[in-house]
């Protein structure tokens, strides 16, 4: 069955980015559909944070096309790439240790009453965004980030990123310093937002966690786009391939 | 990021357990916080009992007098001021080591403008209404380029300030001469530290803040409940509202009495610094909590790339920061020169700024940044007023006091650091 039945929420066609003499990406190719989680793997300099950013608008692209929705689109800047409903989560999450979780959802978009914070509005939305990911381990909304475990800090942080009505949720390395039980709640986590009709990009290193909720893996090899595939029809062997040598005999650069 | 995996994972089962009362929660949402390093008001409390306990004991007569509760006020209401301002610039995690002489500065400005004597740099013999003002400005001018070279040349405010310490320092040698007192004769600038309101005006006052903090605390519970959110528990509100009507009430009470040894002249009532620090506590407690403004200071004190990353504009904020800072010290020194009744080069030098910093810490400001309310100024700014008050009456000499002053401070500094390792390494 052919992947592409529906328009995707993004794709991304012949991306070029260079830093200086540097070209980071080449001819890059990439989608990402609603419902679904798309895991974005690659070596280390492969390419990953740099097509992310391009995505989040922090670099804009050099040339090539970036659609949503099927329309064109040009991301200049993160306002812009937030105005999409394209959210990234990053590595460092990005928490205010000293701020409760409402006041970091909601930083910088704060909901007001004239000049006033609308602290009662805020307190209830976070409520309903944590509840409709079906998050139960933070006990109140109202807890400073400090007190909170580093999987609790990672449900924070996805859940300021759909807060907004997003449509697209890029998840940095979300495991990367979580030990086993905090790691699988949020992974679990991961395959919620991609049911409730988000489009879920997972950059990640680790191969279990790309098996677990993926459906979809695309590999950057170099810069380049080594192949994006469904994660039903590869083994385990055959993406470390991709990753490290930028083919498989099985594969190549054929889409699926 | 190791500490993260540390964190075992039944920390993410804190929601189970049985059904408690609201009271119960509360209670258990303040340990949170108290463990997780926001210990907030309690050191200053604490050291405010003890401190009162001690000179009590010690100068039964001459401690908790009416006098002295009111002289405690009138001494400590320009350190208090100037630290307000201070906790700006400590909750983005600055500091402004000038802001003593800033108030010195200001104060200088306003008495020149206002002084009947000629021969000064500056236009004499102006009112208060374009003296004060032009203090205020001149703070204002001070904080905005302060900030603007911290935040866009980079420099630590550490340099910055200290380089603005020494030259504002030489800028009011030259306004005023050297060896100068400048006499300040205007009532209405005298009046803020040398006179008390009228007993009924003080109940009245009294009353109106009661019953507007009462007024604030129900309409806050209706609108959570009303939002279908869990809210303190009506007992709470009571405790909160009774205790602050008791503690004023006796407070305002203890002032309306005669403190006049003189008969002939009688001298009674709240001292009218009093209100004027009540009235900023309320406009900055507002900024800071109620306001996206005060949200934002706090999000760049505790994570500037996350404030940056959410759009806010880190520089402004910080420039702002440093603006209120020297805003909150030109109030500052107006209120040193009226209760001097001249500014000299010495106006908001000496003590006066290492004090200001120690009353914000001690009140539970964090030199790391991130931390930091208007209350901690008044709190700590009662704990420095009551040592060195206290202190005087046990006849200690300067050097004693200035020995047990840092002492608390770094006491303060000391448990605003373990609080914060606490806080990192804790759940």
């Amino acid at each position: 069955m052919s992947a592409v039945s529906t328009e995707p929420t993004l794709s991304l066609n012949g991306i070029h980015k260079s830093f200086g003499p540097v070209h980071v990406l080449r001819d890059v190719t990439f989608q990402a559909n609603a419902g679904e989680v798309t895991a974005l793997v690659g070596d280390n300099g492969a390419g990953k944070s740099t097509l992310v950013k391009c995505i989040g608008g922090i670099h804009p692209v050099d040339s090539g096309e970036i659609r949503y929705n099927g329309a064109p689109v040009t991301i200049g800047n993160p306002r812009e790439a937030a105005a999409l409903g394209i959210e990234i989560v990053y590595q460092d999450l990005a928490l205010c240790d000293n701020l409760d979780i409402v006041g970091n959802m909601f930083l910088g978009r704060e909901a007001k009453r004239g000049a006033v914070l609308d602290d009662e509005q805020m307190e209830q939305m976070a409520q309903q965004t944590l509840s409709s990911l079906s998050v139960r381990t933070v006990r109140s909304v109202r807890q400073p980030v400090a007190s909170l475990s580093g999987g609790q800090r990672q449900t924070v942080a996805i859940a300021k990123a759909v807060l907004w009505n997003s449509k697209v949720v890029i998840l940095d390395e979300p495991t990367a310093a979580l030990g086993v039980a905090q790691t699988a709640q949020v992974l679990e986590l991961v395959r919620r937002l991609a049911d409730t009709g988000l489009a879920v990009i997972l950059i990640s290193h680790n191969m279990n966690d790309v098996f677990a909720v993926s459906d979809r893996i695309a590999a950057l090899y170099l810069g380049t786009t080594a192949a994006q595939v469904k994660t039903s029809e590869v083994t385990h062997s055959q993406v470390v391939e991709l990753i490290t040598t930028g083919g498989s005999d099985s594969l190549g650069r054929k889409d699926s | 990021m190791g500490t993260l995996t540390t964190a075992s994972a039944s920390d993410d089962r804190t929601e189970a357990g049985p059904p408690s009362s609201p009271l119960a929660d509360y209670l258990r949402d303040y340990w949170a916080r108290v463990r997780s390093g926001d210990i907030g008001s309690l050191p200053a409390v604490a050291g405010l009992v003890v401190l009162s306990a001690i000179f009590e004991i010690l100068k039964p007569d001459l401690f908790f007098t009416k006098a002295n509760v009111a002289n405690l006020f009138t001494q400590g209401a320009g350190v208090t001021l100037i630290a307000m301002g201070l906790v700006f610039v400590l909750i983005i995690g600055e500091i402004d080591l000038s802001a003593g002489f800033t108030a010195g500065l200001c104060a200088s400005v306003m008495t020149l403008l206002m002084t009947k004597q000629p021969g000064f740099m500056l236009p004499h013999g102006q009112s208060w209404l374009i003296g004060v003002p032009a203090a205020l400005v001149t703070g204002m001018a001070v904080g905005a380029l302060i900030g603007w070279i911290v935040s866009k040349i980079a420099i630590p405010s550490f340099v910055v300030t200290l380089a603005a310490y020494l030259a504002f320092q030489g800028v009011i040698l030259m306004l005023l001469g050297e060896g100068n007192i400048v006499r300040i004769s205007d009532p209405n600038i005298l009046r803020l530290e040398n006179t008390s309101l009228d007993p009924t005006v003080g109940w009245i006052l009294y009353l109106l803040v009661v019953v507007a903090y009462a007024g604030v605390r129900i309409l806050k519970v209706r609108r959570r409940t009303r939002s279908g959110l869990s809210s303190e528990p009506a007992l709470l509100t009571g405790v909160r509202v009774g205790a602050l009507a008791v503690l004023l009430g006796g407070l305002v009470f203890m002032l309306n009495m005669e403190r006049s040894l003189n008969p002939a002249r009688s001298l009674k009532g709240v001292p009218v610094i009093v209100p004027v620090i009540g009235a900023l506590l309320v406009i900055w407690s507002f900024v800071l909590n109620r306001t996206a403004y005060g949200r934002h200071l706090y999000a760049v004190g505790g994570n500037r790339e996350a404030a940056r990353r959410a759009g806010i504009d880190v520089n402004k904020v910080r420039i702002s920061a440093f603006v209120i800072c020297s805003l909150m010290a030109a109030v500052g020194g107006i209120i040193l020169a009226s209760r001097a009744n001249s500014v000299d080069s010495n106006t908001g030098g000496s003590d006066i700024l290492l004090k200001s910093v120690g009353a914000a810490v001690i009140g539970g400001a964090s030199l790391f940044g991130g931390r930091g309310r208007a209350l901690d100024a008044v709190l700590g700014g009662a704990v420095i007023a009551i040592i060195d008050n206290g202190m005087g009456l046990l006849g200690l000499s300067a050097g004693t006091k200035s020995v047990f002053t840092g002492i608390v401070l770094l006491a303060a500094a000391g448990v605003d650091a373990l609080s914060r390792r606490r806080g990192a390494a804790g759940t």
